[in-house]
């Protein structure tokens, strides 16, 4: 694999996390428990849509094959996307949708932190933008678990449950492949076992707080960020966010 | 004849921010640069939030208004970074925040009054609100909601 390839690659993974979760909260719109979440879950996706629009727009820059962001979000199939299988998960219960926020926002931040080290300016400027947003998320995500798993028997019961049920999805994103090996060593990325252990650091004090449990197991799910094998739920999830472009191929705003 | 940098700033400085019209895009900060390059003007506008969907429209603006007097090339470019920072809202801009409703950014985490009574009794109650950059809160001395503009 080439520099570039390696690069693009790592870039579809940034672009495509933010966008398929940036996607996933916007199906809240309308539909939150309360007025104020509503808000809050629809600038979330927003800000995310917004990383996307950069992360994506520098791939196809580095592609050179004159692709737009639009393109790649839009006319790409299941197997091209490079997201981690945390994000395509469905929302859920609001419990599920602010754990996993929490989950992905915990190693987001670490990860943007280093990046703006990044050895390439256009990638430390895009870090450094989405740091101040992604620092907002995480305050907000992890109040928002501790409030709720140290609440009722109910929204404990509830949290925990789905802390269950993503937790195997966790491990992906710490574990390295061939892409991050060769951006760690051209002074992109950083070492994500380095990221793993202030993670585990930061989620331990929240669960800790929230009184919930971390499931004693260290099995991990992969294969969407290599695009190996994503899980059902993208191809569903795609149908409904690329649907304009593929009844009306081309169609412009 | 070419019309001097100061003069293209007092203009810029008669954009209204789209959803904040009391204030102006040069109030907000996210006027980075203006130079001109060749007989082409061209701006650095640095987005306050990436997705924030005024940027579009902020772009627009800055054009129609640059054409309208008479500044024929203008090119926007989008700058990212240093990152926008609520830091660089000005001292004229900030005072208009706060006669309109608006508490400004306070690096506390939070407004330091009440723009409406001024008490300093504040309870928040979203740490998002109708826009990227605005959090709701409301005074427990007037019981008035208020925006809050977020620090970043």
């Amino acid at each position: 694999m080439t520099d570039r390839a390696a690069l693009f690659e790592y870039l579809l993974r940034l672009g495509d996390s933010t966008l398929i979760l940036g996607h996933r909260v916007s199906e809240w719109c309308g539909h939150a428990p309360a007025l104020e979440e509503d808000i809050a879950l629809a600038n979330t996706a927003l800000d995310l849509i917004g990383q996307t629009q950069m992360w994506l727009g520098l791939a196809g820059e580095v592609e050179g094959a004159g692709r737009s962001a639009d393109d790649l979000a839009m006319l790409r199939d299941v197997w091209e996307f490079r997201n981690l299988l945390l994000v395509e998960q469905p929302n859920g219960d609001y419990g599920k949708t602010i754990l996993r926020q929490c989950l992905f926002d915990a190693f987001h931040f670490e990860l943007l932190t280093e990046l703006t080290h990044a050895r390439d300016d256009r990638i430390a400027g895009i870090a450094a933008k989405a740091l101040k947003e992604v620092t907002y998320h995480l305050d907000r995500s992890s109040e928002t678990v501790i409030g709720l798993g140290d609440g009722t028997e109910e929204s404990n019961a509830r949290l925990q449950a789905a802390l269950d049920l993503l937790w195997p999805y966790v491990g992906e994103m710490f574990a390295a492949d061939a892409v991050d090996a060769a951006m760690h060593k051209s002074g992109i990325a950083p070492d994500l076992a380095v990221l793993r252990s202030r993670f585990d650091t930061r989620i331990d004090a929240i669960l800790t707080e929230a009184t919930l449990t971390k499931p004693d197991s260290a099995y991990a799910q992969s294969g969407g960020k290599t695009g190996f094998r994503h899980s059902e739920h993208l191809g569903h999830m795609l149908t409904q966010m690329q649907w304009l472009q593929r009844a009306y191929p081309g169609a412009t705003w | 004849m070419t019309p001097d940098l100061p003069t293209i700033w007092s203009w810029l400085d008669e954009v209204p921010d789209p959803e904040i019209p009391v204030i102006s895009v040069v109030d907000l900060g996210i006027v980075r640069d203006v130079a001109w390059q060749g007989d082409t003007l061209e701006v650095a506008v640095t987005p306050t939030y990436s997705g924030c969907p005024a940027t579009s429209v902020i772009a627009m603006d800055i054009e129609t208004a640059l054409h309208d007097r008479g500044v024929r090339n203008v090119k926007i470019r989008t700058q990212i970074a240093p990152p926008w920072t609520t830091d660089w809202l000005s001292d004229k801009g900030r005072a208009k925040l706060a006669a309109y409703g608006i508490a400004p950014p306070s690096p506390a985490g939070g407004p330091e009054a009440c723009p409406h009574c001024g008490s300093a009794l504040l309870t928040r109650v979203s740490q998002f609100g109708s826009t990227p950059c605005k959090a709701h809160w409301r005074c427990d001395a007037c019981l008035e909601p208020f925006d809050y503009f977020k620090c970043i």
